[in-house]
């Protein structure tokens, strides 16, 4: 470069420069500026912070995490949310939906959100940790988990899993998989490379035929199955094309989705006491609506921002239904059985690294049933049946794609 | 010139085609099972639901996101999420650059500044985005200054501007040590100031340096900003629908590949706009130094 034309061009054309620099620095500015302040705020029902605006003073703004993005499994905060039933307990609920790397008790003692919904495993392991929080209402009574395999994979029970091909999503999720295999005498070294499949968001490893037996929820990922086209066929995947392996059947099933509430609030905070009875309270009610009318309830959860498909979204509110109802002592009650049991199975089950989810006992803070039980009681008094004894799930039949 | 550009228009379509026609070659020739050596698959498998046909891909777009009463069609809302997403990454990256640019005075000015800030910067990029990211949505959801609430997509504008600031820090120190010592005792003769070296001086001499880093810090922030939505879980752009339309992948393996698109539109519209940039720098491009 020239040491006479850069002098001169700096001499004739620098102020030039800068200004236009400056003009075009200042036109991406006010364009990233305006984009960016407008869109968020149009689309702000997907992230459901437009629950947040515009509420009677008397409300009490409530927050609760979610585990995953909106979807049926959290048809019961949905439908709560939509029909009022927040409202009528004095509470405005804003529903924070979950993703890859936020973990619900972390936003819990963070102080991101008043509630966390998460599996009770994975919150031992964290209680274990130093996390002070409680488990007040556990709202599925029974495990969404199970093995999926094709009928002619010789695979029947979790004995058979010994040399195959086994996936997982991992990340806290692979407990009760490990319990079961464990149960049978099966260790993760016998199975086909050593240990478990590391699993995508999709069903292709197991439908392609590299994964012999893939983790499914009853409501999602198996339905995924059943929702594609068998190119033998062409005709979707059946039910009598896959044996499914059921952790509530093989008895190593682990309480799944609960409320979770920060242990020091409720005990110091008697407002937080109130309101967490309160939230417990319409979120109940928001099951019992599920419950009557799934199909209003899939179109609750799909409006508040989900783009699964609609028949998919049918089928997970009915089979979350069927986690929860008929309840054998009032939605949400923990029951002692079963959280010993998901505690036993805690401390014995050992994960590929050798440890177990947690060493000791948890301490009596991580769950209580006082304010569910208080919860039950109000809606008892009200009229409403929180047992669903004659609950009977409805048939949904799947479209291709779930659509 | 005018020619040159049709040219190049040409060009960039025979590419698309090529890339297109590979696609379908691959998809028709090769074993439905890919290539394997040994256990190992080399190459992608061939069925419908590993690669669609382009044409079903193409067609899916112009059906609706769902059978649910009001569905937007697809192309549509993949638009309106790419829009969204290129709204958070040019945030993203003008955060990035103006704090590049700063970091890259800070340290042209003071030499103790070089040694002591450079390592962190060269250190900041090895910690993973996967980190960061809830670190920076816990930190951010603590802030409240009077009405102002930190909302979600604050937290993904800074996680792209952390990507992008590293390459603008990186080369504008570069440039601004760039003009030749002549040209600095030059000024220092004429008793010009520090700024006015900077200004006179040491920002022209560094565009080429500048440009190539502007560019890889939008392509940067593009893929910080996918990647936050997705670790965050921020809705309405690109990333999220990634991970919502994964539970199609293979009941409608067409539909998993439209946000992938809008991803690539992103890519392209920011590439331009980066570009445009160069345009108004023109004078100050005496052949760009690769960043």
């Amino acid at each position: 470069m020239g040491k006479g034309t850069q002098m001169g061009f700096i001499a004739r054309r620098g102020r030039g420069a800068t200004v236009l620099t400056g003009a075009a620095l200042g036109a991406l500015t006010l364009a990233g500026c305006s984009s960016d302040s407008a869109e968020p705020a149009a689309s702000g029902s997907d992230s459901g912070s437009d629950t947040a605006t515009e509420a009677p003073a008397e409300l009490t703004p409530v927050s609760v995490q979610l585990q995953w993005l909106t979807q049926a499994q959290f048809a019961c905060y949905y439908a709560a949310a939509d029909q009022g039933f927040y409202e009528e307990e004095g509470l405005e609920v804003e529903i924070l939906p979950g993703a890859v790397d936020i973990v619900p008790i972390d936003v819990l003692t963070s102080g991101g959100a008043d509630f966390a919904i998460s599996w009770v495993p994975k919150v031992l392991g964290a209680i274990e940790q130093g996390a002070a929080v409680t488990n007040v209402a556990q709202i599925f009574e029974r495990s969404g988990t199970m093995q999926v395999a094709f009928a002619d994979s010789g695979i029947e029970s979790a004995a058979d899993l010994a040399g195959k091909s086994v996936g997982s999503w991992g990340y806290g999720n692979e407990w009760e998989l490990i319990a079961g295999m464990q149960a049978s005498g099966v260790t993760l070294g016998d199975l086909d490379g050593g240990s478990t499949v590391q699993q995508a968001f999709d069903m292709n490893a197991f439908i392609a035929g590299d994964i012999d037996a893939a983790q499914a929820m009853t409501y999602n990922e198996y339905a995924q199955v059943l929702e594609t086209e068998n190119p033998e066929t062409g005709e979707l995947y059946t039910a009598d094309d896959l044996v499914v392996i059921d952790w509530n059947d093989e008895g190593t099933a682990m309480l799944q989705d609960a409320i979770w509430a920060d242990s020091e609030r409720l005990a110091s905070d008697e407002a937080y006491a109130e309101t967490t009875t309160a939230f417990i309270k319409g979120t109940i009610k928001g099951c019992v609506f599920a419950k009557d009318d799934p199909q209003a309830a899939a179109d609750i959860v799909t409006a508040a921002g989900s783009t699964l498909g609609t028949s998919h979204q049918l089928w997970m509110a009915n089979e979350v239904n069927k986690l929860i109802f008929p309840s054998t002592s009032g939605v949400g009650h923990i029951n002692e059985d079963q959280w010993e049991q998901t505690v036993g199975l805690a401390l014995e089950t050992v994960n590929p690294e050798g440890a177990t989810i947690i060493t000791a006992d948890p301490p009596e803070t991580a769950y209580s049933n006082e304010y569910v039980d208080a919860a039950l009681a109000e809606l008892a008094d009200e009229g409403v049946d929180t047992m669903g004894e004659g609950f009977e799930p409805i048939e949904v039949t799947l479209n291709p794609g779930g659509e | 010139m005018r020619g040159d550009r049709i040219r190049g228009v040409l060009w960039g379509l025979a590419g698309v085609l090529a890339a297109m026609a590979l696609w379908e070659g691959y998809k028709a020739l090769a074993p439905a099972d890919g290539i394997v050596i040994g256990e190992l698959t080399v190459l992608p498998r061939t069925t419908d639901i590993a690669m669609p046909h382009i044409w079903d891909m193409v067609a899916r777009l112009f059906d609706p996101v769902t059978r649910a009463a009001g569905a937007d069609v697809l192309w549509w809302a993949v638009l309106q999420a790419a829009a969204f997403s290129l709204g958070i990454a040019a945030l993203g990256w003008l955060i990035g650059v103006v704090s590049g640019m700063v970091l890259a005075l800070l340290m042209q000015r003071w030499l103790t500044a070089e040694s002591a800030v450079l390592p962190w910067v060269v250190l900041s990029q090895t910690v993973p985005l996967i980190a960061i990211a809830p670190l920076v949505k816990r930190w951010g959801t603590a802030i409240h200054i009077g009405s102002f609430e930190w909302e979600n997509w604050m937290s993904v504008a800074v996680i792209a501007s952390y990507l992008a600031f590293f390459p603008v820090a990186v080369s504008a120190l570069r440039g601004l040590k760039s003009p030749h010592a002549a040209d600095v005792d030059l000024f220092r003769a004429y008793a010009a100031g520090w700024w006015t070296g900077i200004v006179r001086l040491r920002l022209p001499s560094a565009v080429p340096y500048l440009l190539p880093a502007l560019r890889l810090a939008a392509a940067n922030a593009v893929v910080g900003t996918i990647v936050a939505e997705v670790s965050i879980g921020l809705g309405g752009g690109v990333g999220r629908m990634i991970i919502e339309f994964a539970a199609t992948a293979s009941g409608d393996p067409a539909k998993t590949w439209a946000p992938i698109f809008g991803a690539m539109l992103i890519g392209l519209v920011s590439a331009g706009l980066v570009s445009l940039i160069g345009l108004g720098l023109g004078r100050f491009r005496r052949g760009e130094a690769p960043a």
